[in-house]
């Protein structure tokens, strides 16, 4: 088979087109680098009306926002999904993984929950700390710069409350707490646990004139039609290309392998198109890759060459390993003092918690090492499919019937409408060498590509995490006198722990590190190997933190396209 | 619509409402008389090609027949009739949506079409008729039995009641119709301000001002944002 080769030499060649790409994209093509940046998926504009979520109502669709074909329902923007038909990945028997896949332009970043943490300088020396895992090559004092330049360039919410590992910001003020979420904060008060204003990077205040200020909606998640909230596209990409950015799409194109010469130095990539199923190649001075930190890994496992057999970047055996996702379990109430809601107000708000609890414990002194967050769900949503399920359900609670029909159902949808709190924990989980992606040799997806098969298994940690987690919702709920839902998970059900992959934060494939022996990336996000291939997903990330990771994608990305711009200047690379 | 026209006119808020009923795409009500399958194809959603050929294959495919839809009809205005104000959830529509849920979830289809069997069937021993040509008593004497289902084991006739009744419970109230009558006020451009007095009031609720002080000011909304070299918004 003969392969079509570019004859065009690219600066850069970007793989993946989300919060890291997107981030290498904008700096790259700003500092007057001619780049190409490969995505797997179609293009996307928030603002293009036929392919606008934003303000639908259910009823225009006749499964009502149900989600047969979205995870998320079927005005979530996110084209993918938790299976994705002709591009499987599997699983080692007796272990799990699931894992969250959006190709289009931008990536994830379309329907993310928008939730824009630092990590804290403790964040980034976990094992100086308790032992665990291993500390990053990098402090907080490297990053703090670019999450600084982060902050002005795309906008986020929240406030500076000077606490020790949750730092303060340049931020846009926080919206007013919607009723529920008053609950909570007294709630979480009598049980010792601070709530402040949440910090999302969405528009509550003009930051420039090309992007729009939220409008209270509530659906970042269908992705913003004013760009008033971040993804990659709006923010990024868009941006680099009006001001005049040489960048060129390549929509629709799964990256196969990085190709390398006889010196083993990167000299491209290849990629299969979509759309004539053919195999092509591009050329470029240096790759950088974003594809996500589990696509990032399957790349490089199948850049296999002479000069990099075990695949590219992989002399430490270490691409794939570390694996971990946050930690995640929740748990609802009903809220008897949230009944017979006044619906005069339109309580949208903007997409996700208007407050949260950022990590308040002393972990030495309990049965985990690391922390987690708290995010609050509630409020008088617009129905979707399944809205009003078991209408009178919480009947039970006061010794009345439940079931029945007739008119009286429309007094039980109005008198519990709103009044169920949501709870859930979004913590740390330990790097381990024993979680791992690699790759499958018994299966190939429809573009010929060898998948990736998962290797993950909880600690005892992470579910003495879920245990107290548990606990704290259940106290918090106690407080302000609601019912909790369902049975209280148990150790049997490893206390609600979500199954890894599940939380969308997998990070530590192609660790940073100063040792080449073990790690995959240094501490510019340069593979230790090959100096002109470049890792700007979460792949690097040497531990998670109880805090999101896109925000520290996007700094760490800025400061690798620093280091690329630099080092490129300086003919380095 | 031109696109940057769109944007301006939803950040200055005042086309949105149409916008949302209208799909930003000029002519599709002109287009009158078309089959309701490419109604709904025509209409924005953001879908992949795979998800608008599903919805058309499903549109094509018919699940209940005519006396299963009937039947159909007539259990949901049991469920939710008609009051004073508000029509019914057949009224609403229900019956269609619930056809086409048996079609997008195929595991709904045999407790559907089995239990409304049951229902006829039941009828019929009790009665001699059908259950949609049953008078209005008799049908909520059958209703009435498995309305109210067991906690710990349902019967299957309960759990097919629950399924019907779940489903026109949500079906009405993501109609148009059943938003209204819920009085939901958003989907549509705002500027959130806070809980309204009243509302914080009857719930026996307060700002913290300490809190509200740290807000934004949406007075303010329309400034750039600007900061001093500590953070501090100066706008």
């Amino acid at each position: 088979m003969q392969i079509k080769e570019s004859s065009e030499i690219y600066d850069v060649i970007i793989v993946g087109s989300g919060a890291g790409g997107g981030m290498a994209t904008k700096q790259l093509a700003d500092a007057g680098l001619n780049v190409a940046v490969v995505e797997a998926g179609p293009f996307f504009d928030p603002a293009d009306p036929k392919t606008m979520n934003q303000l639908k109502w259910n009823y225009e669709s006749p499964r009502r926002g149900a989600n047969t074909t979205r995870a998320f329902g079927e005005f979530d923007a996110a084209y993918g999904g938790w299976e994705i038909e002709g591009e499987p990945y599997t699983r080692e028997p007796g272990t799990e993984f699931d894992w969250f896949r959006s190709h289009m332009l931008g990536g994830r970043t379309n329907h993310w929950g928008r939730i824009s943490l630092r990590f804290g300088p403790k964040d980034f020396k976990g094992k100086t700390r308790d032992g665990h895992g291993e500390d990053w090559p990098i402090g907080y004092e490297d990053v703090k710069p670019y999450y600084d330049k982060v902050d002005k360039l795309i906008g986020v919410f929240g406030t500076n409350e000077g606490l020790e590992n949750d730092p303060d910001g340049f931020f846009l003020p926080p919206p007013k707490p919607r009723l529920h979420e008053i609950f909570y904060i007294n709630g979480a008060k009598k049980a010792g646990i601070p709530t402040i204003p949440g910090r999302l990077s969405m528009l509550t205040k003009r930051i420039n004139t090309e992007r729009g200020v939220c409008f209270y909606c509530g659906q970042c998640s269908r992705s913003c039609s004013v760009y008033a909230d971040f993804s990659s596209g709006s923010c990024l990409i868009f941006p680099a290309q009006k001001s005049g950015g040489r960048i060129k799409l390549y929509v629709n194109c799964v990256v196969r392998e990085v190709t390398t010469n006889e010196e083993g130095k990167a000299t491209g990539v290849s990629y299969i198109s979509k759309d004539d199923r053919k195999e092509y190649k591009l050329r470029g001075k240096v790759v950088v890759l974003a594809a996500s930190a589990c696509s990032s890994a399957r790349i490089l496992l199948n850049s296999k060459s002479k000069q990099h057999p075990n695949g590219l970047g992989n002399s430490s055996d270490l691409v794939g390993k570390y694996l971990h996702d946050s930690t995640g379990a929740s748990r609802a109430a009903f809220v008897p003092a949230l009944m017979n809601r006044k619906v005069s107000y339109n309580e949208d708000g903007v997409g996700s918690n208007h407050v949260y609890s950022p990590w308040w414990g002393d972990n030495s002194k309990l049965d985990f090492p690391r922390g987690y967050h708290i995010e609050v769900g509630g409020g008088m949503k617009m129905p979707g499919y399944g809205f009003s399920f078991n209408p009178n359900e919480f009947n039970k609670f006061f010794g009345l019937k439940v079931g029945g029909y007739g008119d009286s159902l429309r007094d039980d949808v109005k008198k519990y409408y709103g009044s169920v709190l949501g709870i859930a924990g979004r913590g740390e989980g330990i790097a381990r060498k024993e979680n791992y992606c690699e790759i499958d040799p018994t299966t190939v997806d429809q573009f010929g590509i060898p998948v990736l098969k998962f290797n993950y298994k909880w600690s005892e940690f992470e579910k003495n995490q879920a245990k107290h987690m548990q606990d704290t919702f259940e106290e918090i709920f106690h407080n302000i006198g609601a019912e909790p839902l369902g049975e209280k998970p148990g150790k049997d059900r490893d206390y609600g722990l979500e199954a890894p992959g599940r939380i969308i934060h997998e990070v530590g494939t192609t660790r940073m590190g100063n040792d080449p022996k073990t790690s995959v990336t240094n501490k510019f996000n340069q593979l230790h190997d090959v100096d002109n291939v470049f890792i700007v997903d979460a792949g690097p990330f040497t531990s998670q933190a109880d805090k999101n990771c896109t925000w520290t994608i996007l700094a760490l990305s800025w400061r690798a396209s620093d280091y690329i711009i630099e080092q490129l200047k300086q003919q380095n690379i | 619509m031109d696109r940057r026209k769109s944007i301006k006119s939803i950040i200055l808020g005042g086309v949105a409402g149409g916008l949302a009923i209208n799909g930003c795409k000029p002519g599709t009500e002109g287009e009158a008389g078309a089959a309701e399958a490419l109604v709904q194809e025509e209409k924005h959603f953001g879908r992949t090609p795979e998800e608008k050929e599903l919805l058309k294959k499903l549109h094509a495919e018919q699940f209940f027949n005519e006396h299963e839809m009937a039947t159909l009809g007539v259990l949901c205005a049991l469920i939710l009739p008609a009051n004073g104000t508000y029509g019914s959830a057949t009224d609403a529509g229900v019956p269609d949506f619930i056809e086409f849920m048996a079609k997008d979830i195929p595991a709904y289809q045999t407790p559907l079409q089995g239990g409304l069997m049951w229902l006829d069937h039941k009828s019929n021993k009790d009665y001699g008729v059908e259950f949609k040509t049953a008078t209005e008593a008799q049908q909520k004497e059958i209703l009435d039995a498995i309305a109210f289902p067991d906690k710990e084991n349902p019967t299957y006739e309960q759990q097919f009641f629950s399924l019907i009744r779940n489903l026109t419970v949500t079906g009405y109230y993501t109609s148009k119709e059943g938003i209204e009558d819920l009085g939901y006020k958003g989907n549509s451009p705002n500027v959130w301000d806070g809980v309204p007095e009243d509302v914080l009031a009857k719930h026996g609720k307060s700002y913290d001002p300490e809190w509200l002080a740290k807000c934004v000011d949406q007075s303010k909304r329309n400034e750039m944002a600007e900061w001093d070299d500590e953070g501090n918004l100066l706008t």
